[in-house]
């Protein structure tokens, strides 16, 4: 009998009420009496020079209450990178300043360089027209490709950095000598050079933010797009406009979709600060879908080579990667530590191979800012891998299969260090790949393909086998790493007079089913109905402390935090309860929702500890605080590593090169399982959104530096007909060893986990109709690009 | 977008006398001059919205074929020209989404005449008739290139008039992002002959594949096609396709829509 609530049950989610009612509440939904709209100027070239913005015209305008340049935030600090990465010969990475609004150069189509306050958004699009034609930039060649970046030392995006490199790094360094020299010595070495493609974020509500001030009492209150309003805080208060943080409250209400994009602080947020105060006026601003897909932090673009040396057999004997990765034009909050400590201690996989090295080059160029995008890092890895393996079983002849069965770590090697300084603390990895072959019928595959081929079709299946890292931690290590941030959680559970419950947490809930799932995590371990339980987040001033949602980290940390209150909340109900039935604290139990004297029928139930703290007539005041609130703050020992297995098949059209989908079958390993709907739901957009990438989502600059696929006219998102019906699997479960809710995190293990499984599918299609010329395609897998490999 | 007039006139010569005023611009559905001028693209100062007209609305028979008021959505002569000439109705049935099919309509489509949009194949590849508020212009005058048709500045196109083939059909690969056609094939067999109309594939806008039908004319039969070849030199090169994939996808689509006509 499934469970019907509580840990395990799939409650449904209370979120959905109002957002498929239409009352959720964004940030743009919010009307503010006395407002005004800002409108952002923004380069129109990828590279160029500010010679001259004259704002005088513009300011005369109609209702243009104020304008906004560069220069006005010259002396304010600027946005900064939350990791610094050193060197592979011990240098600092190079960290220009990210400014409110460019001075002196723009850097990327997009870079707002003015902005304009107007009563209405019109007057405010005019004025902005007029600074645009008023301004002179000199348009200097743009920098796109990342190789001819750093050849080129003359043309800089940043002029202080010569030759546009913001690191070079290697893990592990150690390892370097010994990798090479295995692959020197191995009887088989599989190369391949592949593209992980960038992708636009698009989140269905863009970026909005609104910026208030109270001239009153001098407090300040931003209204924004956030899945880490705490960060977004810090940022805004302590790095670049210089305001305590205790006059600062940072509110992130319902938010549409973030998938990275909204971690980061932007430079609109402190310019509707900035605005608010100088006019004492509510100032907001909405990005529109082109400003969204010009300005959003992309995800990916990484140019990668890969080398896999292994016996003949196909036991791994060493992966060694070389990686130019794109950060664009400025360095986003999370660009530097995305493609390293994200990507490149992914780069064992789940296999014991003794040698692994990873070298990193990240390049600055005249495109949007890449960040951490749903999966961050270890996409690029798992891609790279799979890929490669798969390349290699086809040159040796090999069975996929086999080949990672004779590879994978087993159960009894973990605790297991990886040669990447990862150490995996549980998981059983042939259990997800039986389960997924057993899903995925592949004993029947050659029927199928059969059938396929008297359509004229070509059958693929594709494997991927992917392991990742969320939750990260712990705060004392990623200091050494070069974290400038904690990455612990925390969370409030204030128990109200009456029994019922509020929890304050610091994790954001943009679309994770957070006040849904949290709930029945406390409810459960206090025996109350989920009902009596409401899940409060995304508001300074009302959560402790936070640092946001993403890297699957909600449950695995701020869940965690959040068990951790509760259980301080047991042993205090405890101290009550022992003093209202007049028993030693160590003889009460606690379960099912009552405090109990052990062997007797002595009980006090929740309701009354509860009610008891806040009304303490019968009370032990002398030793015990009255009021039932406890806050904990959580940071774990270590990552929690979810892992599966995921198997694509695949029908291709050789006459177009469209690739159907045909199934896709995800047998995944997440510990514990909470919610297991919410776990499905987020495998499904995992999955998706990693098909997009695999097969439809193509972000282009031209080598002016202009983004062809600015809209959706050329940017393919991924619709209901290109993705299949998933069959999902979460039963093989090793729960997680130093969490006590035994949780690994679900969020990013679709996005993960399947791009390669659709490229593998696709290239063992084309092998099968007698292709075997194709080696790789890059992503997106479209139907030109797969019917020019056939025909090249 | 900028401000601007907005008239709804309700006869033919009311549209024309509105369209004669400074700045003015026929409105239809909406689907693409809309969105338009909210990119500050375009900046009419009056709107004449077309869709009040009752001579412009609707599907019948008549004189010459099928006649098509060219303020008529799409959704509509996917339901109604059905049984009258059900490749049209299919092809009308697939452009864009239900939203844009019940706003868009056939006339802003041909004036627009967008190199991916699918109406054009129909006209050109049915041989239709382009009737306007000043003269009747037979398909093969009226595209005349990218965004570029033969009427005149202020002309209002009134209706299309499409002779009724013995078989068509419409075959169109979707571009991934819009759903436009990267490739669409119109074909359709009369008593007369065969026309091929290809849209999506070239630079020129819409063209009729004159080797494919006098292939098809000796036998409709897919594979009168095969031994064809589609110069790659006139197809456009963009993210979705190469000009050699486009070139093969003219090839492909034609048969597939020759075996679709039966
Ligand atoms: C999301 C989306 C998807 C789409 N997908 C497809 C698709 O798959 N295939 C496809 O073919 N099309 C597609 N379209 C285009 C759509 O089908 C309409 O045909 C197109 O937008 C033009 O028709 P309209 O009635 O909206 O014209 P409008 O936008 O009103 O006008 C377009 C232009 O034509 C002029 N005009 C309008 N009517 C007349 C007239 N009677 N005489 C003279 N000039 C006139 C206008 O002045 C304007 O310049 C899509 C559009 C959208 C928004």
């Amino acid at each position: 009998m499934p469970k019907d609530h509580g840990i395990g049950a799939s409650s449904k989610r209370r979120e959905d009420v109002r957002f498929l009612t239409g009352r959720g509440k964004y940030t743009d939904d919010m009307a503010i009496a006395g407002q005004v709209h800002a409108v952002f100027v923004r380069s129109q070239v990828a590279h160029g020079r500010i010679k001259k913005v004259d704002t005088s015209n513009a300011a005369k305008m109609p209702g243009v209450l104020a304008v906004f340049t560069g220069e006005d935030f010259k002396d304010v600090g600027g946005n900064p990178a939350g990791w610094l990465i050193k060197s592979r010969n011990g240098e600092a990475m190079r960290e220009p300043k990210r400014p409110v609004l460019a001075h002196g150069k723009v850097r990327h189509v997009g870079d707002a360089y003015a902005a304009v306050v107007a009563e209405t958004l019109a007057q405010a699009k005019d004025a902005a027209q007029q600074i645009a034609d008023d301004s002179v930039i000199e348009e200097l060649p743009a920098i796109v490709d990342m190789a001819a970046a750093v050849a080129n030392a003359s043309n800089r995006v940043h002029d202080e950095i010569p030759d546009n490199l913001c690191y070079d790094w290697g893990w592990i360094e150690d390892n370097r000598a010994k990798v090479d020299e295995a692959i020197r010595n191995a009887p088989h070495v599989t190369t391949l050079e592949l593209v992980n493609n960038r992708l636009v974020p698009n989140a269905m509500e863009p970026r909005a933010s609104i910026g208030e001030y109270f001239p009153g009492t001098g407090d300040y209150k931003l209204t924004t797009t956030s899945q880490n309003p705490h960060l977004t805080r810090l940022l805004v208060a302590a790095f670049v406009l210089g305001i305590p943080e205790n006059k600062l409250t940072v509110v992130a209400p319902d938010v549409g979709g973030g998938f990275g994009s909204k971690i980061y602080h932007y430079g609109e947020e402190a310019l509707v600060l900035a605005a608010a105060k100088q006019l004492a006026r509510p100032v907001r601003w909405t990005a529109e879908r082109t400003e969204s897909f010009l300005t959003d932090a992309h995800g990916r673009d990484h140019v990668t080579k890969i080398e896999l040396a292994c016996e003949k057999d196909g036991t791994f004997i060493a992966f060694r990667t070389e990686t130019m990765a794109n950060v664009g034009a400025y360095l986003s909050n999370f660009a530097t530590v995305t493609p390293t400590f994200l990507h490149g201690t992914l780069m064992a996989g789940p296999y014991k191979v003794p040698n692994v090295y990873v070298n990193v080059k990240t390049v600055f160029t005249n495109t949007a800012p890449v960040d951490a995008y749903r999966g961050a890092g270890r996409p690029e890895a798992t891609f790279s891998l799979e890929r490669v393996i798969d390349k290699m079983c086809r040159e040796l002849g090999l069975d996929p299969f086999e080949v990672r069965r004779k590879n994978f770590v087993t159960t009894d090697m973990f605790p297991y260090t990886t040669p990447v300084a990862l150490v995996y603390d549980t998981g059983n990895y042939h259990a997800t790949l039986d389960k997924a072959m057993e899903m995925a019928d592949v004993a029947g595959f050659e029927t199928r393909a059969a059938a396929s081929k008297a359509k004229g079709k070509l059958r693929g299946l594709g494997l991927s086998t992917w392991i990742e890292a969320c939750g990260i931690a712990p705060s004392h290590l990623v200091g050494i790493l070069g974290s400038r941030v904690g990455l612990y959680d925390a969370a409030t559970v204030r128990v109200n007079a009456t029994g019922n419950i509020s929890v304050m947490v610091g994790a954001h809930s943009h679309g994770q089913s957070h006040e849904t799932v949290f709930a029945q995590i406390v409810a459960d371990k206090l025996g109350i109905p989920e009902a009596s339980v409401e899940i409060v987040h995304g508001d300074t001033s009302k959560i402790p402390f936070g640092m946001g949602s993403y890297g699957s980290r909600s449950l695995a940390v701020c869940g965690v935090a959040m068990a951790k209150a509760v259980d301080k909340i047991i042993a205090k109900g405890k101290k009550i309860a022992a003093h209202m039935l007049e028993a030693g604290e160590g003889d009460i139990t606690f379960a099912d929702g009552k405090f109990s004297v052990a062997g007797t029928d002595k009980a006090k139930t929740f309701g009354e500890i509860a009610f008891s703290a806040y009304v303490p007539h019968n009370y032990p005041l002398e030793t015990l605080e009255p009021g039932l609130e406890e806050t904990a703050f959580y940071d774990p020992a270590n990552f929690t590593y979810p892992a599966g297995a995921y198997l694509c098949e695949v029908e291709v059209d050789p006459d177009t090169g469209k690739v159907d989908i045909v199934g896709f079958y995800c047998a995944d390993d997440f510990g514990n399982i909470m919610n297991p709907m919410v776990v499905e739901g987020q495998v499904h957009g995992g999955v998706g959104q990693g098909i997009g990438q695999a097969l439809l989502e193509n972000t282009r600059y031209n080598e002016d530096g202009q983004l062809l696929s600015g809209s959706y006219m050329d940017y393919a998102m991924p619709r209901a007909d290109d993705v299949p019906f998933y069959t999902v699997d979460y039963s093989c479960q090793t729960p997680c060893t130093h969490n006590p809710l035994g949780v690994k995190g679900c969020g990013e293990a679709g996005a993960i986990g399947s791009p390669p499984a659709v490229v593998n599918a696709v290239i063992d299609a084309l092998h099968r109709g007698g292709f075997t010329h194709v080696t790789h395609i890059d992503m997106p897998v479209s139907p030109s690009r797969v019917w020019s490999a056939i025909h090249g | 977008m900028h401000n601007f007039d907005f008239v709804k006139p309700s006869s033919i010569a009311d549209a024309v006398k509105a369209m004669g005023q400074d700045g003015a611009q026929a409105l239809s559905g909406g689907q693409t001059l809309i969105p338009t001028m909210k990119q500050r693209l375009a900046a009419p100062s009056v709107l004449v919205s077309l869709t009040g007209i009752k001579e412009m609305q609707g599907v019948c028979m008549g004189e010459g074929g099928l006649h098509v008021g060219a303020a008529t959505p799409h959704a509509i002569v996917a339901r109604e020209a059905k049984s009258h000439y059900p490749a049209l109705a299919a092809l009308a049935g697939g452009i864009g989404d239900p939203a844009v099919r019940v706003r868009g309509t056939i006339g802003g489509s041909i004036a627009n005449n967008d190199p991916a949009a699918c109406y054009p194949s129909a006209v050109l590849g049915s041989g239709a008739t382009v009737v306007t508020n000043k003269r009747k212009i037979a398909a093969d005058d009226y595209f005349q290139g990218l965004f570029t048709t033969a009427l005149e500045e202020g002309e209002i196109v009134i209706e299309v008039v499409f002779p009724i083939p013995e078989k068509a059909a419409y075959v169109k690969f979707n571009q991934p992002a819009s759903r436009f056609a990267l490739t669409g094939v119109f074909v359709a067999k009369f008593a007369s002959g065969v026309r091929v109309a290809v849209t999506g594939a070239s630079q020129n806008g819409v063209f009729r594949w004159t080797d494919a039908e006098n292939a098809l004319g000796r036998s409709f039969n897919a594979q009168m096609v095969s031994g064809l070849t589609v110069d790659a030199s006139e197809m456009i090169g963009d993210l979705h396709g190469t000009p050699a994939y486009r070139a093969n996808l003219v090839k492909v689509l034609t048969s597939r829509a020759v075996a679709a006509a039966g």
